[in-house]
């Protein structure tokens, strides 16, 4: 295999992990961290792409991936303060029982 | 290139990966994560010593080795790892307390359920501080410097069930925080107007001459040099992370942690990464000292705070009653006397009183632990007493830890290295404080150490835990031993008839003077040290302490001034006065503001929206509304049929959007859509 496959399979495995994570958990917080990963496996490809691409220039592949992490990090943040108030109104923060915005 | 320094990420990287090991092995593996942890110590232990026998045939060269990390705009952010003498001493040291405290902790912790997490968050820590040590980059200094407040968070509230230790872990977090912004704000600056955050990087690292002569010349508005702000702002982080004044008291709180700990953070790693981060940086910091009209030089400050740290420490250690505080506050003041001796110019000192105190602070922590070990968990001094027939080999170890912060004459370490910064105070120009801050702290150093010798090993066993009591097993009276055999040898290695430290330190062989140099400064601290000892006997040693509620003898004479320090000069509550105060009013005005300001506006619009809304409705009403209502009543009909799929689970949403992507990616597979 070359790098790029092996880099791309990877990136699959990882989320492939993040998806099974954030299906298989009840957790609100191990549901995010399962899309972070799934996130993360996205930027590995990104990179990578960027990396064994023949014209890479820093300003494409590595730009969109920083771009890619600040957006992550407000997204969790925001995500991680939906947690915190779906404990302070339900002492739990389990996924399933969150169903207050069923049409 | 030498290949060894290429691979001296090895040193940090083992016990990184022994917190790995320690993080994914099962609740149960005590023996794995404790195995793996001692076993990177030792590894990277030989790998220091290694480099340290390497670069001592050549201590003036500085050896790095460089490499870009990721390529962003022109240029390239660029980390290395560095190996001088400075480095090298600093990893043996760090790699080899650690080892030991590692060793005592597996007796310690023995009972703890949660013993496996324990050694992984150790190995954490010795791995960022040892990243602290050999980075040759300051960006990669300040990972590691952050990760060593992460590790420190999570060991000070090890026992985070208790209130106590969770707040204090905060408090310790937040305040070196404080400093770590000026850090940060000092990297950027340096890194534009140098272009470099690298040491040394043949010729264009930032402690070169050809970087440091431009900086120099550079003024802000108000006669300050750049470096001199530079440093400053640097500086701030230091005195965040080394407890100096006025950010020190997160150091005290820290104490709520596992014993070991407090000699972890104490001795080798936390408290010792400020005053190696200056040390490192010295020539930046000396850069201002050329210029002939500075309004204030860098080092002026640094040795301002170090001489009042090292006095307001010893004061306070002096009013205490917890074993543990005493010796915090001892750190501090101790601190202070490696700032002060940065501050008047002479960073081999200050590295000297480094290593000897990591040995004898290490070794009093962990007899301290002993002690309490033995003892159930008591820390207060007055609850304890009469050890020192039942636990011989802690009561000798200790002592020997006491004599050599005490200061006692030629044989302790920690009469050369401290002689030897009290020597550079006295050299220093620009004024003789600092000379009696420090000479000041010598007496009441010598008093709160033999007050603490006295109050817990002579007189009756004041509580029925302290006369049960009984040596602790093997395991951890070995690396008492072993320390106080470095407590009392390493001074050896600094004293002024054989400087060998100082002249491998500088890299230039530094003449050697009479073992008795500067004999009436060597003669006064000796004769205050006696006075020292003498007025701690004369309190607490001739007539021990007979019941625990016994009133103190210094505080019966001076109470008001005694119960000021031991409130620790009311710090706490001044900061929580001023700042804690500052802070709430701002959230109260930001609140305010959400509240009435932005809030009324947005209702403003709001009431503007309905009112046209209603308007909207009359027209809609008269106008429109007949035609539409069959067709609207179907829409309504089908998007209540749609919103059943609106079960409000989010995790039927995720399935739905996966088996989505699974289906498109079989039709861009096979559907021959491309």
């Amino acid at each position: 295999m070359s790098p790029l496959q092996i880099c791309l399979a990877f990136s699959s495995a990882l989320f492939a992990v993040g998806l099974a994570g954030a299906l298989a958990r009840s957790n609100s917080i191990l549901v995010l961290l399962g899309i972070e990963l799934m996130l993360n496996a996205a930027n590995l490809n990104l990179i990578a792409f960027w990396r064994f691409s023949p014209h890479g220039s820093p300003s494409t592949g590595v730009v969109f991936v920083v771009f890619a992490i600040a957006v992550a990090a407000a997204e969790t943040a925001v995500g991680l303060a939906l947690v915190i108030s779906i404990y302070r109104h339900q002492q739990d923060i389990r996924l399933e029982e969150a169903t207050r915005l069923k049409g | 290139m030498e290949p060894l320094v290429a691979y001296l990420w090895v040193i940090p990287a083992l016990p990184l990966a022994a917190a790995a090991v320690g993080a994914a092995a099962p609740r149960g593996a005590r023996r794995l994560a404790a195995g793996a942890a001692i076993a990177a110590m030792i590894g990277a232990l030989a790998l220091s010593s290694l480099a340290l026998a390497r670069t001592l045939a050549a201590p003036a060269a500085h050896q790095y080795y460089n490499f870009s990390w990721f390529d962003l705009g022109n240029g390239a952010v660029r980390l290395g790892w560095l190996l001088d003498p400075l480095n090298a001493l600093m990893c043996v040291m760090v790699s080899l307390v650690g080892l030991l405290i590692f060793v005592f902790s597996l007796g310690y912790m023995r009972g703890d359920e949660n013993f496996k997490r324990f050694f992984c968050f150790l190995s954490l820590f010795a791995a960022a501080m040892l990243c602290v040590v050999v980075s040759n980059s300051l960006l990669l200094l300040f990972i590691g410097w952050e990760l060593v407040g992460l590790a420190s968070y999570l060991l000070i509230g090890f026992w985070f069930h208790r209130p106590a230790a969770a707040a204090a872990a905060k408090k310790a977090f937040i305040t070196t925080r404080i400093g770590d912004l000026g850090f940060l704000i000092g990297l950027v600056w340096l890194y534009d107007a140098t272009g470099s955050l690298l040491l040394y990087d043949g010729g264009n690292g930032f402690l070169e001459s050809h970087a440091l002569g431009d900086l120099a010349t550079q003024v802000l508005a108000g006669g300050l040099a750049v470096p001199t702000a530079i440093s400053l702002l640097i500086f701030c982080g230091a005195v965040g992370k080394s407890g100096q004044f006025p950010l020190h008291v997160w150091l005290p709180d820290a104490m709520e942690g596992p014993t070991p700990v407090s000699a972890l953070i104490h001795a080798a790693t936390m408290v010792a990464a400020g005053v190696f981060l200056v040390a490192r940086v010295f020539p930046l910091f000396s850069a201002d000292q050329e210029l002939a009209a500075a309004p204030l030089r860098a080092l002026t400050v640094v040795a301002g705070i170090g001489a009042i740290t090292a006095l307001m420490g010893a004061a306070i250690a002096a009013a205490q009653n917890d074993l543990k505080r005493i010796l915090a506050f001892s750190t501090v003041s101790q601190l202070g006397y490696m700032m002060l001796a940065l501050g008047v110019g002479s960073w081999v000192a200050a590295i000297f009183h480094l290593l000897t105190h990591a040995f004898f602070k290490a070794l009093l922590f962990l007899a301290a632990g002993s002690v309490i070990h033995a003892v159930h968990h008591e820390q207060d001094i007055r609850e304890i007493g009469g050890l020192s027939s039942r636990m011989r080999t802690t009561f000798a170890t200790f002592a020997v830890g006491m004599m050599a912060l005490s200061g006692v004459p030629f044989v302790f370490s920690g009469f050369w290295s401290k002689e030897a910064i009290l020597h550079a105070a006295s050299e220093w120009g620009p004024s003789r404080l600092p000379l009696y801050a420090g000479l000041a702290g010598v007496v009441l150093t010598a008093f709160y150490m033999t007050r603490l010798l006295c109050e817990v090993f002579w007189g009756p066993a004041r509580s029925p835990a302290a006369s049960h009591a009984r040596e602790s097993p093997a395991v951890m009276t070995v690396p008492l031993v072993v320390l106080a055999i470095g407590a009392v040898g390493l001074g050896f290695l600094g004293t002024p008839a054989w400087p060998w430290l100082q002249s491998r330190l500088t890299g230039a062989e530094v003449p050697a003077r009479p073992l008795l140099d500067g004999g009436a400064l060597m003669a006064l601290s000796v004769l205050l040290v006696a006075a020292g000892l003498g007025a701690g006997w004369a309190l607490y040693g001739r007539r021990p302490r007979a019941t625990a509620t016994a009133a103190d003898p210094l505080a019966a004479a001076a109470p008001r001034l005694m119960a000021f320090l031991a409130a620790r000069m009311r710090l706490d509550e001044l900061y929580a006065a001023t700042l804690g105060r500052l802070n709430d009013l701002a959230a109260a005005l930001a609140d305010v503001l959400d509240r009435w300001v932005w809030g009324g506006a947005v209702g403003l619009l709001a009431r503007l929206g309905e009112f046209v809304g209603l308007l909207n409705r009359e027209v809609d009403e008269v106008g429109l509304n007949t035609g539409f209502d069959t067709v609207s009543e179907e829409i309504r009909r089908a998007g209540q049929a749609y919103s059943r799929a609106q079960t409000g689970e989010a995790h039927g949403y995720l399935r739905t959007l996966a088996l989505a992507f699974v289906v498109l990616a079989l039709l861009v597979l096979f559907g021959g859509g491309r």
